[in-house]
């Protein structure tokens, strides 16, 4: 835990219960010295609220009766229990009568009210309850000066409001502290909690990094910004893997589908280099070995195009584009390949449809799929037929290419538009492989999809194309 | 037919190559190995044609081409690029170049284009009347004879035969003829431009003892008499 201390400082959570916990502190501060001066001036105030209903008191007591009268006065009230303070003295301030035993010197140099507190004691003997009688106490008071130049002092002990601010500055301290301890519990649990969790993504980051694709981040369940956070790099991770995962099977598939062809003209070469042949069986090695590196070729931009459309980033131009122009350029071009495979070929695309695309890809994907269908239909069935028809489908332009063939079973459907998937019994065909899964990456370049449904007998490749200028 | 080629490209191995292959072919061809040269030569010389690379060192390809057309000559450039995407093609064809070929390519496939954007220097489509041999295709008219007998063609037949007689005498590849009758560039799968030149075969060559539309193997289609 030691060692976690450092870490824990450096996190968003320590730093933001740092700030919170100075602003409330400053702010229970503001409010506690706020309401205590408040309730001490409201106490004083009453304080000389009694004293001034006091002097006028004396004052007659002096004008009826004098000194004397006065004196009495004074030393009546001083023996009253919780009395005010009480002092007469002569003008050169040495005390007469009253309850006072000590005054801070000068206190009865000013007339009327002291502006501050002063310090005084109280004859023991008259305060039965003090038992503090004899340290400093506080005072306010009002001072007059009789017409004879004789100095009579009534005043109001503080100690109230002194014990007030007391109790007051008390409960500010406690409120300060528990209020620190709180934070300081807070920013532990919640920061580690926080800083626990935090690393244990990053360890299971780490892992992953390390080499483990199949790692995930953990997920506690709670549902909060941790989680999504989690499930989000986690829905990066899997997609990162898939996409992975296409990689290797992509190079596997290299490895396999153009390691044949390159062998095969390797030993082919080397067949005709043994031996003493004539230029004529040359002249054929040589012309197989360009076909052969044709259709290497061939795969290899077949490769190169899958993966840029595939990866996004292609800035082929689009524009507004017509299905029905390019279907019939499609039928056009494959007619005569139909015819000669026996393969009746009927188009249905009167329909006018419009799409935002690239002309030269869909024209690819359709021919694409077309060739398949044409492929896979000749010389199977009774009649075999190649349907290509334009069908508007709720915000979408589809073209379903619908052949007679064996079809694929639906297992192997979503297989089929793989890179190189060349299904079993399609192996003996020519081709790459490759011909419906640039289709698909031209349709998903689109918006669009391509999707393979069954028909009996037969299967239907659907192009879907979203009607962009429909948003 | 002699041409006199500047190749500019930078890939010493490729250019060497394509100097022999073309020497053999019976085409002069110079080379250049970087932008700023390649356009010096080309703004000299009087080539047929211009073979250029898109990436090249001090000059690309691209820009090469567009001074020299901003410069008014007007000699057809072919590009050849590594970048095979749609729009790499829109682009170099819209600086200028008059044709345009992905790497890796056949060489059949460059010397076809090549020879065909040579002989295009100088010989106009002003001609109505295409005349080999005894086939005859008249643009005008839309109409197609052979030894003066009226040979009926659907109008993609008529438009493979247009292209094939004006380019008559010089091989004339599947892509090419894809792209220029098609109007499509990409690569179908199965070769299905042979089954439409075997039906404009049968339909201009059945019945006449002389073949016209000969293939040339590892390449494509030549028209010529004889």
């Amino acid at each position: 835990m030691t060692a976690r201390l450092p870490a824990i400082f450096k996190t968003t959570a320590t730093r933001l219960s740092a700030l919170y916990l100075l602003l409330f502190a400053l702010c229970a501060m503001i409010l506690v010295f706020y309401t205590t001066s408040l309730s001490v001036r409201m106490l004083t105030g009453q304080l000389q609220e009694t004293i001034s209903d006091e002097v006028p008191i004396l004052g007659r007591a002096y004008q009826r009766g004098g000194v004397p009268l006065l004196v009495r006065f004074v030393e009546q009230r001083s023996r009253q229990p919780g009395a005010n303070l009480y002092l007469l003295a002569d003008p050169q301030g040495r005390i007469l009568a009253g309850n006072v035993e000590a005054l801070q010197p000068g206190v009865l140099d000013i007339e009327g009210w002291s502006d501050t507190p002063f310090l005084y004691s109280r004859f023991a003997a008259a305060e039965a309850e003090a038992e503090t009688a004899n340290e400093g106490h506080r005072a306010v008071a009002f001072v007059m000066r009789l017409p004879n130049q004789m100095i009579l002092l009534v005043g109001r002990d503080l100690g109230e409001a002194e014990r007030l601010r007391f109790v007051m500055r008390r409960a500010l301290i406690l409120a300060l502290g528990f209020m620190g301890l709180g934070a300081l519990i807070i920013w532990y649990v919640v920061g580690r909690r926080a800083l626990r969790r935090i690393d244990r993504v990053s360890d299971a980051g780490r892992r992953i990094m390390a080499g483990d694709l199949t790692g995930r981040l953990p997920i506690s369940g709670a549902g909060d910004e941790f989680d999504r956070l989690s499930e989000n790099l986690n829905s990066m991770l899997g997609r990162i893997a898939s996409l992975n995962e296409g990689l290797k099977q992509v190079s596997d598939n290299i490895a396999h589908d153009l390691k044949t062809p390159l062998t095969r003209m390797r030993n082919r070469a080397e067949a005709a280099l043994a031996g003493d042949k004539r230029s004529g069986e040359y002249r054929k090695v040589l012309e197989a070995t360009i076909t052969e590196a044709d259709q290497l070729i061939r795969t290899f931009n077949a490769i190169l195009m899958i993966s840029r459309l595939e990866a996004g980033y292609s800035a082929e131009q689009t524009g507004s584009i017509d299905l029905t122009a390019i279907i019939a350029d499609v039928v056009d071009l494959y007619e005569p390949l139909a015819e000669e495979n026996g393969v009746a070929f009927v188009a249905d695309a009167a329909a006018n449809a419009s799409v935002t695309g690239n002309r030269e890809l869909i024209g690819q994907a359709l021919s694409n799929v077309v060739d398949n269908a044409i492929k896979y239909s000749q010389g199977h069935g009774e009649n075999p037929t190649v349907r290509v028809a334009l069908r508007r489908v709720a915000d979408a332009w589809r073209i379903d290419v619908e052949d007679s063939g064996p079809g694929i079973a639906e297992a192997d459907r979503a297989r089929a538009t793989e890179r190189f998937v060349r299904l079993e019994d399609s192996r003996s065909q020519p081709g790459s492989g490759l011909g419906l899964s640039l289709a698909k990456a031209i349709m998903g370049f689109h918006g669009g999809g391509l999707e393979l449904s069954g028909r009996d007998p037969g299967l239907c490749v659907s192009m879907t194309f979203p009607d962009r200028k429909a948003d | 037919m002699h041409m006199k080629l500047l190749i500019i490209e930078d890939d010493r191995e490729a250019s060497d190559y394509l100097e022999k292959a073309f020497a053999e072919a019976g085409h002069q061809a110079h080379l250049a190995r970087d932008g700023e040269t390649g356009y010096a030569l080309a703004g000299d010389g009087d080539y047929d044609v211009l073979v250029v690379d898109r990436m090249l060192p001090k000059r690309d390809g691209l820009s090469v081409i567009a001074a020299l057309r901003a410069k008014g000559i007007e000699t057809p450039v072919l590009i050849l690029s590594a970048l095979g995407e749609v729009d790499d093609r829109v682009t170099g064809l819209r600086a200028g170049g008059d044709d345009y070929l992905t790497k890796p390519y056949a060489f059949s496939e460059l010397l076809a284009r090549v020879e065909v954007l040579g002989r295009r220097k100088g010989r106009g489509d002003v001609e109505t009347v295409y005349r080999i041999g005894d086939l005859e295709l008249d643009r005008l008219s839309h109409s197609v004879r052979r030894a003066g007998q009226e040979i009926v063609l659907q109008p993609r037949e008529f438009r493979l035969l247009e292209y094939l007689m004006r380019h008559a005498g010089q091989v004339v590849t599947r892509t090419m003829l894809l792209e220029n009758v098609w109007d499509y560039h990409f690569d179908p799968q199965t070769n299905v431009i042979d089954v439409h030149i075997s039906r404009l075969r049968s339909k201009i060559e059945k019945g006449y003892d002389k073949p016209v539309l000969h293939t040339v193997r590892g390449a494509g289609y030549m028209l010529k008499a004889g």
